[in-house]
């Protein structure tokens, strides 16, 4: 390997077509600039606090952590952040980056919708265009979120390739890309596709963790013993673990949908499924096939259903310091019940994996041992999927 | 000198693409020794991906169609030994890094070699990555081909200069696909080449007429034309290998004419 740019151990790379190499070059010496521009950062911070309602809360979860009867659990609330989920973190470092490089226009893809709907509200707020990509099977499963892009602007475009999930709105938001650069930027919502973004995004979700250290110390004036959050492309994860990879004491946890099981092919779990691969950009884990072709995953959460997952998160696992589990759709629905029962909170079908395997994690811990568990997202868009996967038919 | 500089020997060359076990590895077959005979001077076989990113709507679903009638590398491996008894153009394949990448850079490279192909093209592996795949293709007697774009501007002297078999020049924007005209500034990108190089060039992405084809290889050392190609095997199924050849004669009779 001699590109050594944006490698995460073996991982990362730029495998995208020489099209587009000239624009993630210029891409990453403008994001190297604002970096160290006080004027951007004071921007940001500004739009986090003011307009997204940053810092979000670390709330005790006393009810669970009493009905658990093990270690104390901690919410991190982003989906009390404006536009109910972590994504607008990303979003609006990346509108405002986008926007330094004179682009006038976002493209982005989107699996759940929480990164379009993001998108589509930075563009309004910083007066951008916004066009969606979005896999046919995901705007029905989330017709909501589809309506909420279009009330902010956005055009919303079904992809109907492949799957119609995740995966091919990615494919088709990368074809665009290469179509048009010079006015565009391709607002890349996870920690993943060629270098730079994995580190983009994870930068401006490290906000989470950073929030999260700040807030446990004035609470319980300590490190945690666990942070856990759900993993599709891995984005809140990152953003929830990244200021503790140092402190190794703390056990990272990343929640991977495993859809109807690890043992069918009905799975999301790259991690625990998956091996080493190239696609969308990156070197990484990818469930696919004896040749390469890339599996047709499954998950009840669209924003799950990936079949690769961020370059650093596949780096943390090589070197054991985060640990992958998967979380069945059952499981995943059973927590989104529980803690809608326990807590009050409609926590998104993505967030309720890292809420199901602490359901599992915290009955074996110390009480005097706590869980930070990052709510990555609220669950309003998924009460009409979850109703159908109990056999009741709301209407929306 | 590689075989692929061959293909530069018969005045501008015709290069023609084709995704294989489209409909089925049978037809594929047939077309490209059809597509030989009719004076194609370089081959080159798709390997099907199931996410082809830098492919248009045609060859895209070509490649669908493809793995969903069951063909795999090691099935096109076979298919390009039995090839290699008639067909004696230079051939390369043109797949994504992961196909290869998943069957072991080394192993794909040796049975490449001992079946006869010249070369590889990925188009998801640019400049910055290529010394993964290189090497390889050297210690077998591949060539890395490797593409230029319009956007490519200052890093064309650095490619050129490193290049192998001949230089890909994408000619527009986007995706592979028909276009009715291609609006860049071909001949300033061959200049830039030759300033450093002295590669062939052929102009891909967007070609289907033979005016187009005269132009864009007058321009440069040839034209590739992939969907066009792949747009009549899907129109014509197991009949398409006569028809591309009538194609493809005329393709070349075009650059003959130059």
């Amino acid at each position: 390997m001699t590109n050594p740019k944006g490698r995460f151990g073996i991982h990362g790379g730029q495998y995208i077509p020489e099209t587009l190499m000239n624009a993630i070059i210029e891409l990453e010496n403008a994001y190297e600039a604002c970096k160290k521009d006080e004027a951007f950062q004071a921007e940001l911070t500004r739009l986090f606090n003011d307009y997204a309602g940053r810092p979000s809360r670390l709330y005790y979860a006393e009810r669970m952590t009493r009905d658990l009867g093990g270690a104390k659990i901690y919410l991190k609330r982003e989906d009390l952040n404006h536009t109910g989920a972590h994504k607008i973190n990303n979003v609006l470092g990346q509108a405002l980056l986008a926007k330094r490089m004179g682009k006038t226009r976002l493209i982005a893809e989107t699996g759940a919708g929480q990164h379009g709907v993001a998108t589509a509200t930075a563009a309004a707020l910083l007066g951008m265009e916004c066009v969606v990509y979005m896999g046919k099977e995901d705007t029905i499963r989330q017709a909501l979120n589809v309506y909420r892009m279009r009330l902010l602007g956005a055009e919303v475009i079904p992809v109907e390739s492949g799957t119609g999930t995740l995966k091919d709105a990615v494919s088709a938001a990368m074809r665009e890309w290469t179509n048009r650069i010079s006015d565009t930027h391709y607002c890349l919502g996870s920690v993943m596709g060629p270098h730079p973004f994995p580190t983009i995004v994870r930068d401006f979700q490290a906000v989470i963790s950073k929030e999260i250290k700040e807030q446990l110390f004035q609470a319980e004036g300590r490190l945690p013993d666990a942070v856990l959050a759900c993993v599709g492309g891995g984005s809140n994860a990152i953003g929830a673990f990244y200021h503790f990879i140092e402190d190794e004491g703390v056990r990272l946890i990343g929640c991977e949908a495993a859809g109807r099981g690890i043992d069918t092919f009905e799975t999301a779990a790259t991690v625990n499924t998956g091996r080493v691969g190239i696609f969308h950009g990156m070197k990484s884990y990818f469930c696919q096939d004896e040749y390469g072709q890339i599996a047709p995953v499954y998950s009840i959460s669209a924003g799950l259903d990936y079949p690769g997952v961020g370059p650093e998160h596949a780096y943390l696992h090589d070197i054991g310091r985060a640990e992958y589990v998967a979380v069945t759709d059952d499981e995943a629905v059973n927590a989104f019940e529980y803690l809608a029962r326990t807590e009050g909170i409609i926590p998104a079908i993505e967030s309720a994996h890292a809420v199901a395997y602490a359901q599992k994690l915290a009955p074996q811990m110390q009480k005097d041992q706590i869980i930070v568990v990052n709510l990555s997202g609220r669950g309003d868009k998924d009460c009409a999927a979850i109703a159908r996967y109990r056999g009741e038919d709301i209407h929306e | 000198m590689s075989n692929i500089a061959k293909a530069f020997d018969h005045g501008k060359a015709f290069v023609a693409f084709i995704t294989c076990g489209d409909p089925d590895l049978e037809t594929t077959e047939k077309t490209v020794i059809a597509m030989a005979n009719a004076g194609a001077d370089l081959i080159e076989l798709g390997i099907p991906f199931s996410d082809p990113t830098a492919e248009g709507p045609v060859i895209q679903a070509a490649n669908a169609r493809a793995l969903a009638g069951g063909v795999t590398t090691d099935k096109i491996f076979e298919m390009v030994r039995r090839l290699r008894a008639s067909v004696k153009v230079p051939m390369v394949f043109m797949t994504y890094a992961n196909v290869v990448f998943s069957y072991g850079i080394d192993r794909f490279c040796a049975r490449c070699q001992e079946i006869g192909m010249d070369g590889m093209i990925l188009p998801d592996v640019p400049y910055e990555e290529k010394e993964e795949f290189a090497p390889a293709c050297r210690a077998h007697n591949l060539d890395f081909v490797s593409l230029i774009a319009p956007t490519s501007e200052d890093r064309i002297a650095t490619i050129a200069k490193d290049a192998e078999g001949f230089l890909y020049i994408v000619s527009s924007m986007g995706v592979t696909g028909e276009r009715r005209e291609i609006t860049t500034d071909i001949g300033a990108m061959v200049r830039l080449v030759r300033e450093s190089a002295s590669i062939p060039c052929a102009v891909g992405f967007g070609i289907s007429t033979p005016e187009q084809a005269a132009h864009m290889a007058g321009l440069s050392d040839g034209a590739i034309v992939g969907s066009a190609i792949v747009r009549l095997i899907a129109e014509h199924g197991k009949d398409a290998p006569e028809i591309v050849a009538e194609y493809v004669k005329r393709m070349k009779d075009a650059l003959l004419a130059l």
